[in-house]
């Protein structure tokens, strides 16, 4: 995206100082953007992803949204530049400053000797504060002037957008694609004074102020393997995409930050495929409606949120008990109760695994990042069909709204529909057999018994009999204890980063992968490096066979979890391995501040265990 | 309220049992033997049913049977047929559900006063004002009996139970006006001691096409005997059926109640118990069914029918 021929933009004003100034080679940037929900902000984000995506290696996108109501402050964080990308950057090195609140909200987020960039029409920052290059620019009134008197100030994130574009020499005709094909919906004249203020930023003397501009260096590997172009899109979204590749057609939901998207997503989509979505009067009801759909035969999906989850708990149980093939996405957030609604948090798992009352094995999956959101999904939709159980997904809230580029999936490969199967069943038919794990048989399908089966949330024989014994229930525990077993046995072995075996091995689950993939680089670079692994678990019940093995061949294995230590000392997952591995090499580093980890966070968490 | 004219009171019942299938008889439809204490009246309910599956005649195994936790909720243990025992309150989402998913289906749930009205209530509320076409019938025996006499939502003021040794305090759920007020499409009541009326109430909700609710009296000789005695003949009480119009024209019709007739149908909801038995409203409102079947078939036509693989590539694509 650096090439000399793409970095102007073609008789602008500016090109000329543009292309001229000095440029310091980097190899990536972390730009926080601060002002109003409003101010757009965000859409610069999904321009820089897009960007990203179109550019093959040379520049990679990640953000944080704090999610708002609308007009209440907001910031968006991108981190740019060469090659992998794995977290947003603990530090600011640029600061636009839409606002004086954004100015004094975030200006302790920018490094020093970073760089301010600030609205002169709205912020009037410290002049005594030496530590920050400031750069003023009349944001506002240049947007105003550029775009002309009926705009207001509508296009000063495009303009916000051309000034990112000229400092760090992006491929402007590949960004101009951008914004016209995005903005093309809203009419001509829309994309015309989205370009005026693009043009504008871009022929801002910046360099004036700063001293001079920047370009990302080359990645020095031979760039991606990717066979299929780059799709850029949030978390929640790759989920729904997900979902609809496996062929999931029916679900219903009750609305709830962060999980809302994905169920509007799928009202929206799914009547296209020929499904349905319904918005239920409740949780208890959402799930009550997508265990009906799944009973009746389609692949379906319910989701909620922290307290959403647990209104769910009831009737998630039943689906254990009666075996129905279920989808139930948890988009985490911060608890216990309401809680923090927009912060993440990882402290739904042992909900997820031991929320439902009595002996109730689960299935519990995360995706490591947004590409992984599509691909659980589809994980998900196969175990819950194979083994004819519900299936919790563990997603979280940054992984619900940050944006990533990743390779166009295989779709042709992947598309599924999921069929009705009403075929007769057999006279010997046994829904519920000790040792074999039967699809359910759903309603429209005849008994050639002559006796039709009662699904039940009573415990039942191998008929599907309630049955008080407690005989038969301590058979069917068993049952439905080795079904999950069975789940396990299908699951990929584990993969493990960095070093085999040796001093620590990082273990993680959910968004953290990046930052944590990020900390172990770190180590591994460092001065008497570790002999350091990363393991990042994505089947978080069952997990797959060989992690006690795994274990044992490190001095100290550091589960790495955004809940709090506990009572005893231990985060959530890290309890669970304890228990389930009696290892005293297990320990943790846990936080509960509503962000997700700064590298350096897991990097001193790490260190302090190794030196104990 | 102005509503589409529904169809006339007189059941007329579907030929087929499906192409060269004996039809439907109580014989096949018999399951296990029911669990309730003698003298209960959901002997009768069931037994009922039993006729109206036979009259319906539908094929066997679309007929689908759901309920909550109860002792009415054991209904579809008793019924051979696709269906079962869902958790308490909440069989009207999940069988609404089956409804929506599966057009070949015919859907019933059952349950009781507490079910219905207490756990279940928002539901019921939900449910009767998302019009999914399906069939609720309501076994309404004023009390808990599984757990052994504790106050239920219809219990009268001044019932005595474990819950209230003292005698209830709290207004009992009107069941017709509040299916009234949320905007049910068939609201029905029946006696358990009744069966042909029973029988023709249950087999005119499954033939309305939108969601239908019959609330059968239904004694529990246990833990609330004689409860409905009061609109009993036999026991002295007074049958007070609702006269519906005949839709014929003819002079009497202005006396006769008209089931599309909101306002005459809260008149008779409103009387003092044990009130009116018979159809209190019924009209023509587009089910949800069909309403997301259009909503599809729309959408569809809008992306040309293209496949799952065309849709999604399209989506990816411009997501680039």
């Amino acid at each position: 995206m650096v090439s000399p021929n793409s970095s102007t933009p073609g008789g602008q004003p500016g090109s000329a100082a543009a292309s001229s100034a000095e440029k310091t080679t980097i190899p990536d940037v972390v730009i926080r953007l601060a002002g109003n929900s409003q101010d757009g902000i965000q859409s610069v984000g999904g321009f820089l992803a897009r960007l990203a995506g179109r550019s093959d290696q040379d520049v990679m996108t990640y953000m944080t949204i704090p999610a708002t109501i609308s007009g209440g402050p907001s910031i968006f964080q991108v981190r740019m530049g060469t090659g992998d990308i794995l977290s947003s950057g603990d530090q600011a090195d640029f600061l636009v400053a839409f606002y004086q609140h954004s100015y004094e909200s975030h200006i302790g987020a920018l490094r020093p000797g970073g760089v301010l960039i600030y609205d002169t029409d709205h912020v009037k920052p410290n002049p005594d504060d030496r530590r920050f290059t400031n750069v003023g620019i009349p944001i506002t009134s240049a947007t105003v002037e550029a775009v002309g008197g009926t705009g207001k100030d509508k296009g000063k994130n495009i303009f916000v957008l051309g000034l990112i574009a000229r400092i760090f020499d992006l491929d402007v005709p590949k960004l101009s694609t951008l914004i016209k094909e995005r903005l093309g919906g809203r009419g001509d004249e829309a994309v015309r004074n989205a370009m005026m203020a693009f043009d504008a930023g871009y022929a801002h003397p910046v360099e004036n102020l700063l001293g001079h501009l920047y370009r990302f260096a080359r990645a020095t590997s031979a760039g991606t393997t990717a066979s299929r172009p780059a799709v850029t899109m949030d978390g929640n979204t790759a989920m729904v995409y997900g979902l609809l590749t496996a062929g999931v057609r029916y679900g219903a939901a009750y609305p709830i930050t962060p999980w809302s998207s994905i169920m509007e997503m799928l009202r929206t989509e799914l009547p296209k495929y020929g499904g349905l979505f319904v918005q239920a009067e409740d949780e208890i009801a959402a799930v009550s409606h997508a265990l009906g759909f799944a009973y009746s035969g389609h692949l379906s999906v319910t989701g909620s949120s922290g307290p959403g989850l647990s209104l769910k708990m009831e009737a998630l149980g039943w689906g254990s008990m009666a075996e129905i093939p279920l989808i139930c996405i948890n988009v985490q957030r911060g608890g216990p109760s309401t809680g923090l609604p927009t912060s993440i948090e990882q402290s739904d798992l042992m909900q997820a695994l031991y929320g439902s009352h009595g002996d109730t094995p689960r299935v519990v999956l995360a995706p490591k990042d947004v590409e992984d959101c599509f691909y659980i999904a589809i994980e998900a939709a196969r175990i819950a069909k194979e083994f004819s159980t519900p299936v919790i997904i563990l997603t979280d809230q940054a992984l619900a709204t940050r944006i990533e580029a990743f390779e166009e999936p295989d779709l042709k490969n992947l598309v599924k529909e999921h069929t009705l199967d009403l075929t007769p069943a057999p006279v010997d038919y046994k829904p519920y057999p000790l040792d074999t794990w039967p699809k359910h048989v759903p309603p429209g399908t005849r008994m050639l018994s002559g006796k039709y089966p009662t699904v039940t949330g009573l415990e039942h024989d191998e008929a599907g009999h309630p049955s008080g014994s407690p005989a038969v229930h301590a058979k069917m525990n068993a049952r439905r204890r080795e079904k999950i077993k069975a789940v396990a046995k299908s699951l990929p072995a584990h993969e493990i980063y960095g070093d085999q075996s040796g001093d620590v091995l990082v273990v993680g689950w959910c968004s953290t992968y990046g930052p944590i993939r990020e900390a172990v680089n770190q180590l591994r670079k460092s001065d008497n490096a570790p002999k350091i692994g990363q393991l990042h678990l994505r089947h978080l019940a069952p997990f797959a066979p060989g992690l006690g093995e795994i274990f044992a061949r490190y001095k100290k294995v550091v589960v790495c979890e955004l809940n709090d230590e506990g009572l005893y000392g231990y985060g959530q997952l890290a309890s669970l391995l304890r228990a389930a591995y009696a290892n005293p090499a297990i320990v943790s580093v846990t936080k509960t501040d509503g962000l997700t980890f700064k590298v350096r966070e897991i990097v001193a968490g790490v260190q302090k265990h190794l030196s104990a | 309220m102005s509503s589409a004219p529904v169809s006339a009171p007189l059941v007329e019942v579907p030929a087929a049992g499906g192409p060269g299938r004996a039809p439907l008889a109580k014989k096949g439809l018999v399951s296990d033997h029911p669990t309730w204490c003698p003298g209960c009246g959901d002997f009768a309910v069931l037994a009922s049913f039993y006729r109206v599956l036979e009259k319906l005649n539908y094929p066997q195994e679309s007929i689908v049977t759901f309920a909550g936790i109860g002792c009415s909720s054991r209904f579809p243990y008793f019924v051979n047929s696709h269906g079962g025992h869902f958790i308490h309150g909440r069989s009207l989402p999940f069988a609404a559900a089956i409804s929506l998913g599966r057009d070949d289906l015919h859907v019933f749930a059952f349950g009781g006063d507490g079910d219905g009205f207490s756990i279940g209530g928002n539901h019921l509320f939900h449910a009767a004002r998302k019009n999914t076409k399906m069939t609720y019938v309501i076994m309404d025996n004023s009390v808990y009996g599984l757990t052994k006499k504790q106050t239920s939502p219809t219990s009268p003021i001044g019932f005595k139970s474990k819950t209230d040794p003292w005698g209830a305090m709290e207004q009992p759920v009107n069941p017709m006006k509040t299916l009234l007020t949320a905007g049910a499409t068939f609201v029905a009541r029946s006696h358990a001691t009744q069966v042909n009326h029973m029988t023709e109430m249950m087999l005119r909700a499954a033939q309305h096409d939108g969601f239908s609710v019959v609330e059968i009296l239904s004694e529990c000789v246990e833990f609330n005997e004689g409860a409905f005695d009061a609109a009993n003949p036999r026991k002295g009480g007074k049958w007070q059926l609702i006269d519906l119009k005949k839709n014929d024209g003819t002079p009497e019709d202005a006396a006769r109640h008209d089931p599309t007739d909101e306002f005459s149908a809260m008149k008779l909801a409103l009387a003092d118990a044990p009130g009116y038995f018979g159809v209190f409203y019924e009209v023509n409102r587009p089910t949800k069914n069909k309403l997301e079947r259009d909503l599809i078939a729309r959408t569809r036509e809008k992306t040309k029918g293209a496949s799952a693989l065309q849709l999604l590539e399209g989506t990816f694509a411009k997501m680039r």
